[in-house]
Parts: C-alpha cells; structure tokens; sequence
C-alpha cells in the first residue's frame, strides 16, 4: 500500500506516451509484496519514497535534492554521484539516494542474461529504478546507499565484467551510433573505436585529472545518430574521400517509382510522384548531381558528403570506399560561453587497427588542454580564448581552408618574431636617421 | 535486513579487486545475423512505422520492430523487456541513442507477430508499454535529462514535461507524414546535460530569480572565490556582514547582471535559485545535428518564458503542438524545422506559429549575439 497520496503524478498515467508514474508505482508494488523474498538492502519502501518527494516537488514547483556529496568507490574519482534528500525525515527511503553510472556497450547491445543480472543486482543493493540510459549514454542506476557502492562495484567488475562510467572532470564515457552492426551508412567501425578507446583512456575516465568534463563520441557518418558534433568535446565522424558508388539501375528504378524513396521514411503523406530532379538534384548543397538522359552523374570532387542524395535513395547510391573519419573540437552545452559545434580540426584520418593516428591528436591536444585550461574550462572555450590555431599548432596540424568557414573579418594577425624578416629589435637612433621628432 | 556482502573485504580494499576493464565488448551482445554482417550491409527499408528491414550483401534479412519507452526505468519493466527478446529475439535486444527499445527477429510475420505484441500491453494505469513507432519522418522519444525526481540544480521536471509532450504528440510517434524528422528534446536547466541546444524542438528549464544567499553558510560550505568565479557575468564579488551579530565572509549579488545560469549554485549550495514562480520553461527551435543538405544548426528560443504548469504543463505543449502543426502543414519535403524558418524567414515563423516576439529573444550575451542580429535591408513585411 502506497504511503504517499499522489493526485498530481496520478493524472500522469492516463495518455498513450508509456508513463514513469505508473512504471514507478508498479516497482513499489514489486517491492512490497517481494515475491522472491530478496533481503533488500536499501529500504522496499524506496521507489514509495521517490513518488512521495516528486509530488511534493509537483506540488510546491521546486526540487527536494541537495548537492551531491563526494561518495565513490576506493581508487576511482568518478562513476558515482552522491544525491542526498532535502526532506529526509518525510521521505527517509530516499534519504541517501546516490547515482551509479555503469559504461554502456558500445551501441547499447545487450542480451538478456546481462540485463536480468543487472536487474537482480539493482533489486537486491539499489532503488530498483535505472535510466536506460542517461544522456551521455552510461546505464544509470539511480538510487543507493553509501555502504552499498563497493559491493556494487564489486558485483559489478566480478560477476558482469563490466566497469563504471565517468562523472567530474574526466573522460566522460565515451559513446557511439550502432555503426556497422547495422548500418549501410558507417564509414569506420565506430563501435569498435569507441570501445579501444575507451580502454586506452581507462585512467583518463575513472581518476579526474582535468580542467572539465570531457566527452568523445563516434558518428560513423554525418548524419549524427549520436550527436558528437554537437555533444562532445572530441567527436570522430565518419567520412570518405573517393567517390559515391551509384547503381544506374537502381536509380531507374526510383525513378519510375518501383521503390519507395528514402526507404519509405516519408511514406505517411502522399508527397506525389517521385521527382529527382527536384527531391535529388536541385537540393544537392553544392549542386554536384546532373540527371540527365536516364544517368545520374556526381561530381565527386565537388561534393561535400551530406549524404542526402544517398539518403533518398539507399539502394542506389552507396557511400564511397576510401572510408575514415574527420575530427572535430570544442563541441558543449551552454554553460558556460554559450553553446558551442565541434570546429573541423582534422578533415580526414584513416580508422586504422591500432588507432596510432587518432591517439596522437588525442594526446596531444589533451596536454595542451591540461597545461592550458582554466578550472571548469571545456576545450571549445580554451579554443575560444587562445585561438583555434593554437590547437593545430601543439597537434602538429597545417593550417587548410577546411578549418574555417571563410577567413577572418580582421586583420588583427598574432604574427610571430620569427615570421617577420629581419626580426623585431630594432635601435629608435637607426630610425630616428631618417625621422626626427 | 541483514547486510548482503558481495565479496568485497572492507578491511583488505585491495584484495582481489579489479579495477579498469571498462565495458563489455559489444560482440558479446550481437545478435548472431548482425555479427555475421557487420560491415557488409547493402540497404534498409522502413516496411511500416516502426518497423525496419536490413539486408545484408549476403541477402540475409533482419527486421527491427522499435518501441518507445520513458527512460526512466524500473527493473520489473526491464525484466519484461527481457521476456520479451527471449520469447521473439533469443535474448538479443538494444537501445537507441534516443531512449527507444529495438527488437530483432529474422522474418517479417514474426516482426508483426512482435508488433501487435508490443502495442497491447498496457501499464495497470492505462498507457502503453511499448508503443511502436519512432522511425522516419516523424516525431520521436524525447531525450531528456534528470528533473525533479534526482537533481539538485531543475527549473522544472523532465520526466514530467516529457510524458505531457509525448501524449499531445503521439501521433507523430505513430506516422511518418511530417516534411522531415523532427527531434524534441529536454533539459530542465541551463547546464543542460541533456544538450537541447540542436534540436528541432528544445524544451528548457530556466531560472528567473537571482540566487539567494544563505549567508550563514557560505563560508562553511562554499569556496568563495569558486562562487566569484563560476560566474560568467561578473555579478558576485566577495564580502563581509553582519550576520546575527558576528562577522562572516560572504558573497553579493548585483542582481541586474544576473542572467540566470544558476552557475554559482553548482559551485556553492548556499546559493540557490530554485523557485516557484520565478521557474518555468523556454521553448527553442530549429536546430539540427545532421549534415543532411544544410550544416548542423543551434536552436533558437522563440519562446522566453512559460510557467511550470505540473502535472500536465497545458501552455507549454499547446505552443509545441503549434509549431508542430505549423511546420507541418508549411514546410517542403525534407525540410527540417530550422531549414523552414530560415526560408521562410523568422518574421514569418513568428506570424505563422502565432508567438509573441520580444526584446527577450535578441541575444545580448558577447560576441554571437551580433552574429544575430539583421545586417541587411533583406527582411518581409
């Protein structure tokens, strides 16, 4: 029986959209007729406790949780974040409510033996609530105790072979798009990338060593599935370099209608017949396609690899097969300088086996980063404070019209001594020869 | 409740511990048909909402059967889940970046079979489980950020906004009969660890009160110089008072700089910002993160304050589904939400949608902000 009367999340449980009120209210349910007789080590009346404090916050239109407190486990700096309640003498079974951050599987794959074990292991020492997942992609287990978190981690690390995710200012856990499991459109193995680095950077992730959180994440085409462009520090998105593979046949065959364009994703109006010209053609970004006599022409060269064309018509056109990723820096949210996109530092690399390439740039901006940043500085603020050409400079990148959008509106240049000939020391008496005062 | 040791010797921390294996490997987890054609698939096709096909170059088959669900998430609603992918999938199941739960399974009778599965369970309160949707152009999950129910720096609720949005949207989830897909996402502050600032639609929580300043704690549970610099307007400087009849060190606010990032109350809890009234949402548009035809673009707040309206925030989805609507019945094929305003012009986005324009939403904060403002004679009447 409930302990909280809740009329104000109650009406969040009728509507079609699957309601966390009603998941909620069936796991107090769960935990108080505890079927399987699981000694429960955080109180059954947690998830009760939970709906109690958010009425209250949907009643007086304010949050119930303090700061967290530094809790985590032995060794570590992040993976666990402290949450304590503001009311704990009306709420006691959320009194300690602390997160665990778990790192995901790359693409967020799982078979069901992983999860069930997960789900005993959050029933038995946790809030029995998780997010799948949070936004930065860790599985979330919300709601613990301190004394719980080593057995959790040693649960954890022990019998699901699995580690902690980041928090602070660390590597955050790296993420990725499902890539090529499953994707016609993944130009590099962004899965596999994410999960070497993620075990290259293991000491980056779980000890916090630097100015601010710092997040990776890994397109495998300019479509973003996973946001990196937007949402990380260091997003690695795939590219090519060669040419659209086109499959005249198969254009035709959009072309007379025998399949639906862009895989049916549009299905649900009647937009008309199919026209290339004007779907395809007249909307390539830097206008590259001709159609014309029945063939469909790219101009490779031209392209900027929007994916569109290939997008309306997957069957046709193929991305190319000189396939890496371009790199992008700085991207964040906006606290604080205001929102920021990755800037373009690296327009191609190669995705090879070793990833010498990529953990070079890595490490090299990151010491810059680390020497340079100021307490709570994301990257993309560094560069906005010491210039975009100060992180091709320590990565040993040459400079290209690739990295800006068009050159700078002011001629106010930082040239360097050694640029100018004959250096800067000059004697005022040798230019007071030809001016006087 | 007796304690439950798993293993762990609190007096030897370091006896058999295992530390920085990171996470699984992800083959681990692949269904057989898509380890088998990693790499080497030949196209997709969306058969229905929420159902996708995959062909392998090898001409193998595989048809993902995709639900949404709140990412909020308890473990008897995952167990399910679980009783699912065994009964259809051989225990094989993923989520999407976006919240979403997909199902794979080898041929298209059993994906309707899943299907119809799926959209008849109903939670005990009414709503579905695992409504099957999400795919092409349509609306789908909302990503979202923590909220009232386990952050100590909300303006308002996530999961809450999100469940409202969702409801009035629904069918959107349902059909792919919009000019292009549309993201909605939701953050319910500044710091935005839900990262709304590209998405087609950005619910956001902010603040409109300056933080007020438990003087008796500030030297006790903050750094003060932290607090001075955290925040990026230079509104709070150090200082000493009088508080009940001793001197502290404490911090002032100049609060006509305070632009309400709520910065200083990550740095030091003795400043909150939290408020009733003063609390509420900002709605942004027309950002994107795909590349597709134009660049990836922010997200514009077009509407600079509505009320925290719980449970169901009546103001808020009623100028969502009118953006919504608008777009819709407005934009070209392919057109993504900014992509329309940008063509037809903001003046007309704001006529269309029938939003109040105010001095609120030319930006003010450092450089960008003249990138926005209009440096041509170009403009509709």
């Amino acid at each position: 029986m409930a302990k909280h009367k809740t009329p104000l999340l109650d009406q969040l449980e009728s509507g079609p959209w699957p309601s966390f009120v009603s998941d909620i209210k069936q796991e107090v349910a769960h935990r108080y007729a505890n079927p399987k007789g699981v000694d429960f080590q955080i109180p059954a009346e947690c998830p009760d406790d939970l709906l109690g404090v958010l009425e209250l916050s949907y009643v007086e239109g304010e949050t119930h949780w303090k700061h967290g407190g530094i809790v985590g486990v032995f060794g570590y700096g992040g993976g666990v974040i402290g949450r304590y309640c503001d009311q704990p003498e009306k709420f006691p079974g959320v009194a300690h409510f602390h997160t665990v951050r778990l790192n995901q599987p790359s693409g967020m794959y799982y078979k069901t033996d992983f999860l069930r074990q997960l789900c005993d292991l959050w029933e038995l020492r946790g809030s029995g609530l998780t997010n799948m997942h949070g936004a930065t992609g860790d599985i979330v287990l919300l709601g613990t105790s301190t004394p719980q978190l080593e057995e959790i981690f040693w649960e954890v690390t022990h019998n699901m072979n699995n580690d902690l995710g980041g928090s602070g200012s660390n590597l955050r856990t790296p993420a990725c798009c499902l890539g090529e499991s499953r994707c016609e459109y993944a130009c590099y193995d962004s899965q596999e990338m994410c999960f070497n680095l993620t075990n290259e950077y293991q000491d980056e992730l779980h000890r916090p060593a630097f100015p601010y959180k710092f997040k990776f994440k890994f397109d495998g085409c300019s479509l973003g599935c996973v946001a990196a462009i937007a949402r990380s520090d260091m997003s690695f998105i795939g590219t090519w370099r060669d040419e659209i593979r086109v499959d005249q046949k198969t254009v035709a065959a959009y072309v007379g209608g025998e399949i639906a364009p862009n895989a049916g994703a549009y299905a649900g109006r009647d937009w008309g017949k199919f026209d290339i010209q004007k779907e395809v053609v007249e909307r390539c970004p830097s206008q590259c396609i001709r159609y014309e006599g029945g063939k469909l022409e790219i101009n490779n060269k031209e392209c900027v690899r929007c994916m569109h064309c290939i997008c309306v018509m997957p069957r046709a056109l193929k991305i190319g097969n000189d396939r890496g990723c371009s790199i992008l820096v700085g991207a964040k949210a906006p606290i604080l300088d205001g929102p920021q996109m990755g800037s373009l530092a690296i327009p191609f690399i190669k995705v090879d086996d070793d990833y010498a390439g990529v953990k070079e740039f890595i490490e090299a901006t990151w010491d810059w980063w680390m020497e340079e940043g100021k307490n709570r500085e994301r990257i993309g603020e560094t560069l906005k404070r010491l210039g975009f050409a100060k992180l091709l400079e320590v990565t040993g990148t040459k400079a290209d019209p690739r990295h800006v959008k068009e050159p700078r509106h002011n001629p106010y240049i930082f040239w360097k001594e050694e640029e100018v000939e004959g250096g800067w020391q000059r004697e005022i008496s040798d230019y007071r020869s030809r001016h006087q005062k | 409740m007796a304690f439950i040791s798993s293993g762990y010797n609190p007096a030897k921390p370091m006896e058999g511990r295992i530390t920085d294996i990171g996470p699984r490997h992800f083959t681990d987890f692949l269904p057989p048909v898509l380890a088998k054609n990693k790499g080497a698939w030949d196209y997709h096709e969306i058969i229905e909402p929420g159902m996708l096909l995959h062909v392998g170059l090898s001409g193998d088959k595989v048809y993902t059967v995709r639900c949404g669900g709140a990412r909020l998430m308890s473990v008897t609603h995952i167990r399910e889940i679980c009783d699912i992918a065994d009964k259809y999938c051989g225990g094989h199941l993923r989520f999407t970046t976006r919240n979403n739960i997909e199902f794979m399974v080898p041929t298209l009778e059993e994906a309707k079979a899943l299907k119809a599965d799926l959209n008849g369970r109903k939670f005990a309160g009414g709503s579905n489980k695992f409504p099957v949707g999400g795919t092409g152009a349509g609306v789908t999950n909302i990503v979202h950020t923590q909220g009232w129910i386990h952050c100590h720096t909300p303006a308002t609720d996530a999961s809450g906004t999100v469940k409202a949005t969702m409801d009035v949207v629904f069918e959107e989830f349902q059909n792919m009969r919009l000019p292009a897909p549309v993201r909605i996402s939701m953050a319910c502050c500044l710091n935005m660890c839900g990262a709304v600032h590209c998405s087609d639609i950005a619910i956001l929580g902010i603040h409109r009160k300056p933080p007020i300043i438990d003087h008796e704690s500030v030297d006790n549970i903050c750094e003060v110089p932290l607090a001075v610099a955290a925040c990026p307007t230079g509104a709070i400087r150090p200082t000493k008072i009088e508080f009940q009849g001793k001197q502290v060190n404490t911090v002032a606010v100049k609060n006509e700089r305070c632009m309400f990032c709520g910065n200083c109350y990550t740095m030091c809890p003795a400043m909150p910002l939290a408020d009733k009234t003063g609390d509420g949402v900002a709605i942004m548009v027309g950002g994107k993160i795909s590349n597709r035809m134009t660049t990836p673009k922010f997200s514009k707040v077009v509407v600079p304050f509505i009320p925290n309206e719980p449970p169901r925030w009546p103001k808020m989805t009623k100028v969502i589904k009118k953006i919504l609507d608008t777009y819709a019945a407005d934009a070209r094929k392919y057109e993504r939400l900014g992509d329309w305003a940008n063509r037809i012009g903001w003046e007309r986005f704001f006529e269309k949608c029938d939003l109040e324009f105010s001095a609120h939403l030319i930006d003010d904060f450092r450089d960008p902000a003249y990138y926005t403002w209009r440096q041509t004679t170009q403009f509709k009447f």
